[in-house]
């Protein structure tokens, strides 16, 4: 069974009297460990289908399944819930918290979320550092490290839970050439590594090279 | 909850210059606090001493009806030895009870042998009257040679110092006294000045002092009578207790027309201090109030703009899936060390001020008394509530910012400009 099933969805938004089709009737299987891109123009709707596909919104119409289950049915905590169970983020910005050092950004969700014990937290954590390559920056703050430096660390908090699926969205945006490369075949060794499926959205010719199934969105629909 | 604690805590140095003036204000609320209420406290507890210690006493028992017509000093509402024994019974009855003393108060008329004036008079039992009122002769001026162990004998007479003045009387004149006794017979006799009372606050304050057995004579009771029995106790904490107490056991002894023959009263009762009492009491509060304002609003303005400045951050939070009630706990928490470090720091600085206002003691003079000096205490009991009110009312302000922190849906947050 496909990890992830997008059945008949549609998203629309609403700017005063004008109603903006973000996505329509999409659909869509995405099979477990695969490496999936989602590429187009600003405003074809990538984020909002990266959105969708990790709980963080609803589909106005059309059904979300994930790992079996149909998180669009989800209320608010049982959303919160299944993302910190299934569910990894790398973001456009990394989005480290400032007041924790590379360290503690990765133990976050091992602590607010999973209550893991801490020997095993600290095993996890080591691990994944030692993976992303960054085990002797570990004890610096989000500003004492460059944008490349920051995303490994993003992407190992996005896999040291271990979950089944990481939403990427434009997780080279904000990098140089050389660190998005970097960051890109990164992902793919721990997807090799670790069984993960990863799906993010580029507007790089360059990522897109690197995806195993590269989906196009232009005004919302798959063409 | 230590990690919830630790990231609130690095989120408030974050902000360092912001966390440091919200948390002098509130400090500077708690010092205004403490220290106000150690003076003021110390104050009014040093008034009441002044007051209850000197002259009114802590509480007194009349006959009923006596105090509602004390203006007119009514000779016909005593106490007859009987009615005193009974009482006497029921104070012996309580540990609380330090002494107790009779008195009679009189209206009488003073003559210097050339000019005459009434007075009002205060007849006691010395002896008694000095473990009633310990302080009874501190606004006493005696002739040097006297006895300081003595505060009056028989034949005596202390007089206020303006009828002193006006009358031309030093210490040693002699004087008559004259009084109506309660049939309306009049009686008269010869005494000496031996000392002048300064007036202390209220009418009371005006009154002489004469031995009670010079009254009963003077008065022509055949038999000991008095008009109260003032009350002193171990622990003047205690008061409402005891009072409570001797008054439900005073109300047991019914008159012939079956209404309570007695009637007790707190010094709050008798005397108009007590309204000054009550006002410090209010402006106290008035001051916690005005910390409790300064409290709320900073840490709800810290707090709502914390929430306004992490949005991306909080969309974050819940992206990972952080529940939301966590992350609500997450901003109460950083409330809650905000209250907590400032209300530790005002504490410390309160009670320093509190420590050095006891050494470089602030003098004032009170009658006679011109080097009374201010003690600021602290009632640890009081310090903790406001400590409770201030960690309440922290955790209250953030309440509001750290809801709307919590229902903050991830995908808006993640794309807040």
């Amino acid at each position: 069974m496909a990890l992830v099933q997008i059945k008949n969805v549609s998203k629309t938004y609403q700017t005063g009297d004008i109603e903006i089709a973000a996505l329509s009737d999409i659909n869509l299987s995405i099979e477990k460990s695969a490496f999936v891109s989602f590429v187009g123009p600003s405003g074809s709707g990538k984020t909002t289908m990266l959105n969708m596909i990790g709980c963080l919104d609803k589909p106005s119409s059309g059904k979300v399944i994930v790992d079996g289950k149909q998180v669009d049915s989800f209320n608010r905590q049982q959303r919160a819930a299944f993302r910190g169970n299934a569910i990894g983020f790398i973001f456009q910005s990394f989005n480290l918290f400032p007041v924790l050092t590379a360290y503690e950004n990765i133990e976050y969700p091992l602590v607010m979320i999973r209550n893991e014990p801490a020997a095993k937290r600290k095993e996890m954590i080591l691990t994944i550092l030692d993976s992303v390559g960054m085990l002797n920056q570990k004890d610096k703050f989000p500003d004492q490290l460059s944008g490349g430096q920051k995303q490994r660390i993003a992407v190992a908090r996005a896999l040291v839970t271990q979950p089944k699926l990481v939403m990427a969205d434009e997780p080279t945006a904000n990098l140089d050439k050389t660190s998005s490369i970097n960051v890109i075949r990164l992902m793919r060794e721990m997807k090799d590594k670790f069984g993960t499926t990863f799906i993010f959205s580029t507007h790089d010719p360059r990522i897109m090279e690197e995806a195993e199934i590269t989906h196009t969105l232009v005004d919302g629909k798959l063409s | 909850m230590i990690r919830i604690f630790k990231i609130a805590l690095r989120n408030l140095l974050r902000y360092k210059r912001r966390t440091i003036l919200t948390s002098l204000l509130i400090t500077l609320g708690i010092v205004l606090v403490i220290l106000f209420s150690g003076l003021a406290g110390s104050f009014k507890t040093m008034m009441i001493g002044q007051i209850t210690d000197s002259n009114l006493s802590q509480m007194q028992i009349h006959k009923r009806g006596y105090v509602s017509s004390i203006d007119t000093m009514p000779l016909n509402l005593t106490l007859d030895a009987k009615r005193y024994k009974k009482i006497e019974t029921l104070l012996s009855g309580h540990s609380e009870i330090k002494a107790w003393a009779p008195r009679i108060k009189l209206n009488a008329m003073l003559s210097n042998f050339i000019d005459t004036t009434n007075i009002r008079l205060n007849a006691i039992h010395p002896e008694k009257e000095i473990l009633v009122c310990p302080d009874v002769g501190s606004r006493m001026t005696f002739d040097k040679k006297r006895d300081p162990g003595v505060l009056l004998k028989p034949g005596e007479v202390i007089i206020p110092e303006k009828l002193a003045k006006g009358m031309k009387l030093k210490i040693g004149d002699p004087i008559v006294l004259v009084a109506n006794n309660k049939d309306g017979s009049v009686n008269g006799l010869n005494f000496k000045v031996a000392g002048i009372i300064e007036s202390i606050l209220g009418p009371q304050g005006k009154e002489g002092y004469m031995h009670i057995k010079d009254a009963q004579e003077l008065l022509r009771m055949d038999k000991p009578e008095m008009i109260e029995v003032a009350i002193r106790l171990h622990d003047f904490d205690k008061l409402d207790k005891v009072y409570a107490a001797v008054s439900s056991e005073l109300a047991g002894f019914i008159n012939k027309k079956g209404m309570p023959e007695f009637e007790i009263h707190t010094w709050e009762k008798l005397s108009p201090f007590s309204n000054i009492a009550k006002m410090i009491d209010f402006m106290t509060i008035t001051m916690k109030i005005i910390m409790i304002a300064i409290v709320l609003i900073s840490i709800l303005n810290v707090m709502m703009m914390s929430v306004y400045e992490r949005v991306r951050e909080i969309g974050t939070m819940s992206a990972i899936g952080t529940s939301p009630g966590r992350i609500m706990s997450l901003f109460l928490a950083e409330g809650l060390l905000l209250g907590l470090i400032s209300t530790i720091i005002g504490n410390v600085i309160g009670l320093t001020g509190i420590f050095v206002l006891n050494i470089y003691k602030i003098s004032f003079a009170f009658g006679r008394q011109d080097n009374l000096l201010l003690a600021p205490t602290v009632n640890m009991t009081e310090l903790l509530w406001v400590s409770i009110i201030v960690l309440f009312i922290s955790v209250f302000a953030s309440f509001q910012p750290a809801y709307k922190a919590s229902r903050m849906e991830p995908v808006d947050a993640l794309g807040h400009v």
